[in-house]
């Protein structure tokens, strides 16, 4: 399954207006890599995700996802947003929310859930352990449970891809060591990139690791390199700890726990 | 007690008044339950009061101001709905101004429109006893439309709601929905405001969701709690507005208010009371 390409971008210019976000940008990802990228706030990640997704179009160069464009390749990818503020309180149950996954391009499609959705609806709840919650609405849910109903919903669309964006905000340290766990094991059959700015949380898990400052320093290594280091010096606090065993700093994800 | 209200809706009007309110609050509830969901409360006023440009041009030119109101409320949506889409974040401005020219259009159209107009009043405030037979065939036509559309529609409604962008990576047509959305909130403003009257509209669409909210934690029932919500405060304020001699809509509206403020006051304190 390694050397198909299922990511490729090619001298990616991108950005809002006059403001320019991210440039020069080239990514390729294959099939089974798992790719964390990091990198400061402001920096492009978001950007790159939505240039990914096909939800902005870059000024320059090209975005293929699976070979094709992003409109046409992203229903291979299992998208797992952050979660926001306001969607906390959508009154929804656990079951609805992972049934969106199996939406389809038309409305018509999409009158009923069908036995067969049902059917992965249900084993992407009991591979993220949580069928038991699946009649329980969300905002009675943990930071932690939350994060595995949107992994749950991303995983019941049958991706080729799952892309994670800030995964561990707003989950306790436990919940996301535990997600990193499942992550490692979806990762057998489903390709993973991951953003983040909290470095010491994706470095023990990923299998290569990027850096993203409007440009992105990635050449399919494990280590941080000290260009990586000069492209993108604004990375987090958390890159100190990197390579020190067992030191564990207070990482960025204690901030975005406060509302 | 019961004797009373069966002498009430012995009259005609009254009759008509009840049936219009029991419709308008299918409509309403369904509708608003979306419109509250979405944040779109702001937009949805600006549709209710862009309908009275339409309503004035319609008197202008010696036409029905009903059928004003349907194409100057169907095309504010649209054209809000546009400016919602393309320009996330300054929409509201934009919501507002049209607002204005909305209502602009109306006063001038009106206003040069010889002759006695005591009835435009009605559009403003409601004329929820003045309903005629083919008001209630426009409702029903309005309340059947909404129905359908959100029985065939739900799953897709529910998810451009919770999640616009992950629907848009499912490849819904996010946008159509939306616009679709729009024409019903549209429509329902028009069958709304012969209640409530066009500046009491956003009161309509948005007290009984709320109150619904309170209990319910899902979309379905939300949406059949607040449509019997609706029949609640509108029989209710009806009954009341008989009985005190006063102005239905008003009173309608003021008792669905106090409704959603004991609720919420309930809520809160059962809420402490537990340990």
């Amino acid at each position: 399954m390694t050397g198909q390409a299922v990511i490729e971008l090619e001298d990616v210019w991108a950005g809002y207006e006059s403001d320019r976000v991210l440039e020069a940008v080239n990514f390729r990802m294959d099939a089974g890599d798992y790719v964390g990228l990091i990198g400061p706030n402001g920096g492009g990640k978001t950007t790159l995700i939505k240039v990914i997704l096909g939800l902005i179009k870059p000024d320059r160069g090209s975005v293929r996802v699976m070979g094709v464009s992003p409109e046409k390749g992203r229903h291979f990818i299992g998208y797992v947003p952050q979660i926001q503020q306001d969607n906390k309180m959508f009154p929804i149950k656990v079951w609805d929310v992972v049934s969106m996954g199996r939406l389809k391009p038309h409305l018509l499609q999409n009158l009923y859930l069908k036995d067969a959705d049902k059917t992965i609806v249900e084993r992407s709840l009991r591979q993220m352990d949580i069928l038991d919650l699946a009649k329980r609405p969300i905002n009675e849910l943990s930071g932690g449970q939350r994060q595995r109903v949107t992994i749950a919903r991303a995983l019941a669309a049958e991706p080729k891809i799952l892309m994670l964006d800030e995964p561990t905000s707003s989950v306790d340290s436990r919940s996301s060591s535990k997600m990193y766990d499942l992550l490692a094991e979806l990762n057998q059959s489903i390709s993973i990139l991951l953003i983040s700015h909290d470095l010491t949380a994706i470095s023990t898990y990923v299998k290569t690791i990027g850096c993203v400052n409007r440009r992105l320093v990635y050449g399919g290594q494990k280590e941080i390199t000290s260009e990586m280091l000069s492209t993108a010096y604004e990375c987090p606090v958390d890159l100190v700890a990197h390579g020190l065993p067992h030191r564990v700093l207070p990482s960025h994800q204690e901030e975005d726990n406060h509302d | 007690m019961i004797d009373t209200i069966q002498n009430i809706f012995a009259y005609d009007f009254m009759r008509n008044a009840l049936f219009a309110s029991l419709l308008v609050g299918v409509v309403c509830g369904l509708i608003g339950t979306l419109v509250v969901l979405n944040r779109i409360v702001f937009l949805g006023g600006g549709i209710a009061h862009a309908a009275y440009g339409g309503i004035g041009l319609a008197y202008y030119f010696g036409q029905d101001p009903m059928l004003g109101a349907i194409l100057f409320s169907i095309l504010s949506a649209l054209g809000m709905g546009v400016v919602h889409l393309r320009t996330k974040a300054r929409s509201d401005t934009l919501i507002g101004v049209m607002w204005s020219i909305g209502m602009a259009v109306g006063i001038i159209f009106v206003s040069l429109t010889p002759g006695f107009k005591a009835d435009l009043m009605s559009y403003l405030f409601g004329s929820l006893l003045a309903v005629s037979g083919g008001d209630l065939l426009v409702m029903a036509l309005v309340a059947l439309l909404v129905i359908v559309f959100v029985l065939l529609f739900y799953r897709s409604l529910q998810a451009i709601s919770f999640d616009e962008t992950f629907s848009t990576v499912r490849n819904l047509p996010v946008a159509a929905l939306y616009l679709m959305m729009l024409v019903m909130i549209g429509l329902t403003v028009v069958v709304a405001m012969r209640v409530v009257g066009l500046i009491m509209v956003i009161a309509m669409l948005t007290i009984p969701p709320a109150t619904a909210n309170l209990f319910l934690k899902d979309m379905k029932g939300m949406m059949l709690l607040s449509v019997g919500l609706s029949w609640l405060f509108s029989a209710a304020g009806l009954i009341l507005a008989f009985a005190l001699n006063l102005q239905a809509g008003s009173v309608i509206i003021l008792v669905a208010a106090l409704s959603y403020l004991a609720a919420a006051a309930y809520k809160k304190l059962s809420v402490h009371a537990k340990p």
